[in-house]
């Protein structure tokens, strides 16, 4: 039988299996907006564990970190670096996060801004930042679908025709399961991803070179500067890889889908518990590098590093097996699209287009409105998908610049009562506006320096200053604030 | 809000300063360790110490957190 019919046959299998999954998944539960955005806020460790795990081993981790190892080389080890911090960080916020989110009934990242600042427009501007960063992350896991089924079809299905497919998958997938659903397959997937990724990280070296050792012992004689900084590249040194970190570990938990995670946990210890352990995770992310280490020294020359997991796996296994790797990278391209998808969806209609341009919708409307989006930002993905040529990794840096402008004012708003809603504002204007400015004239790295950085650090300067001049509306959570109704709006998200 | 303890605040930093400032102290191939390159090596030992030093912060975090929350007349 023709080996990629068995490939694809193989991933058509576990997709449609992970899509019935989530679809009789959500008929369990009759949900309220509360049940729905933040699961009751009942979730202990174990399931916020997995919950938080899920969301982020996704296809930038599976085919991101090993198409760097292969383009980049030692700065990939940057991924490594900022994994443990990204939760000390969340061990010191999440859980002050959590405390007034159940305080004030908040859903969503653009609710806390909303009420520790006292102004509609500040949540609006700030679920923009949100929305508008989350287009690279689902482009992330587009271009990814679109990776597996070009390489599974062994070339047969080009790039753009194999983009389209992994939209339609993931659309299709949202409007199926809701996020209850998407919770259970995100269980299945992380399963078979752990599986097939440590089976992987072992099985290539071992194949070719007879371990993990002996692959860094050819490598340290053929090309030992390929495994230090900064790698194969110019200008990815120690000062970007320091910049780097420290942005990805301050704005990691800035993402809206993760920041809006800590409120489904059923206590603040739950979640300092969970940072704790959490970095043990990541355990499995050096064996994705140990496959694009090995791709290199054994098939170099791709133009695309992103693609060196799969082409080696294809090379290396017979085809069911290529079909089992390709159906585990296409459930964890699919299952972080959905909940990026709907915590874009929700902050759209939620905080941006009924607060400030139809406060009469109605929440039927709003609920057509947040369908609607999920098309509007999956196409806008697919568009850049098809037309950039920038590696998953580049994608996911773009995006963290963005959402880490956000950083100060969650900060600020936790732990200091001089920050304005004026200084918050203007803050993150000022991040954005470099962000944008340096990224679009191609100076990431500016000087050596991480573009994203250069631009908090701006930011911070930019919110104290402002902050200064300005008069203290609301000086702090302790405050008696005024509460968001429990459940506002009641089906106003509800997809399914 | 209640700050953290300075305690558990430093030892939040020793991560940052193993991982992050360190850097050009550990980015080098040798000595290889465990037949990885050292950076390699420095890197996922953090991943296991970097749970121990946050253990210690949450031994210190918790009994305060629990304090704020009898003051609030809290019952979680």
């Amino acid at each position: 039988m023709n080996p990629s019919l068995v490939a694809l046959a193989i991933i058509s299998g576990i997709v449609a299996a992970g899509s019935v999954v989530g679809f009789f998944a959500r008929f369990h539960h009759k949900m309220d907006l509360e049940q729905w955005t933040v699961g009751g806020r009942g979730f202990g460790l174990v399931l916020v564990w997995l919950l938080m795990a899920g969301e982020i081993f996704t296809t930038f981790t599976f085919l991101g970190a090993s198409g760097w190892a292969y383009s980049k080389g030692g700065p990939v080890l940057y991924i490594l670096g900022y994994s443990p911090l990204i939760y000390v960080v969340s061990f010191f916020i999440l859980p002050l996060i959590w405390e007034v989110g159940r305080k004030y009934h908040l859903q969503t990242q653009a609710d806390f801004f909303q009420v520790r600042y006292g102004s509609t427009y500040l949540g609006a501007f700030v679920a923009l930042v949100g929305v508008v960063s989350l287009v690279p992350y689902v482009q992330i896991q587009v271009t990814g679908l679109g990776l597996i089924v070009e390489i599974a079809s062994f070339g047969a299905i080009h790039r753009t025709p194999a983009i389209i497919v992994g939209f339609a998958l993931v659309a299709g997938f949202v409007f199926m399961s809701g996020v209850r659903g998407v919770a259970w397959v995100s269980v299945i997937k992380d399963l078979l991803l752990l599986l097939t990724a440590v089976f992987i990280g072992f099985a290539v070296p071992h194949v070719y070179f007879g371990g993990i050792g002996r692959m860094f012992a050819t490598f340290a004689q053929t090309n030992p500067g390929h495994l230090t900084m900064p790698g194969a590249t110019k200008n990815l040194g120690h000062a970007w890889y320091v910049t780097t970190v420290l942005l990805i570990s301050f704005g990691f938990y800035m993402w809206p889908q993760y920041f809006a995670a800590s409120f489904t946990a059923r206590s603040g210890r739950i979640l300092r518990r969970n940072a704790v352990i959490m970095p043990l995770y990541a355990i499995t992310m050096p064996l994705m590098f140990c496959v694009g280490f090995s791709a290199l020294l054994i098939m170099p020359g791709l133009s695309n590093g992103d693609l060196s997991l799969l082409t080696l796996v294809r090379k290396t296994f017979p085809a069911w097996f290529l079909g089992i790797v390709g159906g585990a990278g296409a459930l964890t391209a699919m299952v972080p699209a959905a909940i990026q998808l709907l915590t874009g969806a929700t902050l759209y209609s939620k905080n941006l287009f009924r607060p400030i341009l139809a406060p009469g919708m109605t929440d039927q409307q709003v609920a057509k409105l947040a369908k609607i989006m999920v098309l509007v930002l999956t196409s806008g993905a697919v568009i850049l998908a098809i037309y950039s040529s920038l590696s998953l990794v580049s994608l996911w840096l773009m995006g963290s610049a963005g959402v880490a402008q956000l950083f100060p004012g969650v900060v600020l708003g936790l732990f200091s009562r001089r920050a304005t809603t004026s200084g918050v504002f203007a803050g993150i204007a000022a991040g954005i506006s470099i962000v944008v400015f340096l990224m679009l004239t191609g100076r990431d790295p500016y000087f050596g320096l991480n573009a994203g950085f250069i631009a908090l650090c701006i930011n911070f300067v930019v919110t104290g200053v402002v902050s200064a001049l300005t008069p203290v509306r609301v000086a702090g959570f302790e405050e008696t604030l005024p509460t968001l109704p429990p459940s506002q709006s009641g089906s106003a998200v509800s997809l399914t | 809000m209640k700050r953290p303890s300075l305690g558990a605040i430093l030892l939040g930093l020793v991560p940052f300063v193993a991982n992050c400032f360190s850097v050009a102290l550990w980015d080098r191939v040798y000595p290889t360790v465990l037949s990885l390159p050292f950076n390699f090596f420095w890197l996922i030992s953090w991943l296991l110490l970097t749970p121990l030093c946050m253990w210690g912060a949450y031994r210190l975090e918790e009994p305060r957190a629990l304090d704020t929350r009898s003051e609030e007349g809290g019952t979680d």
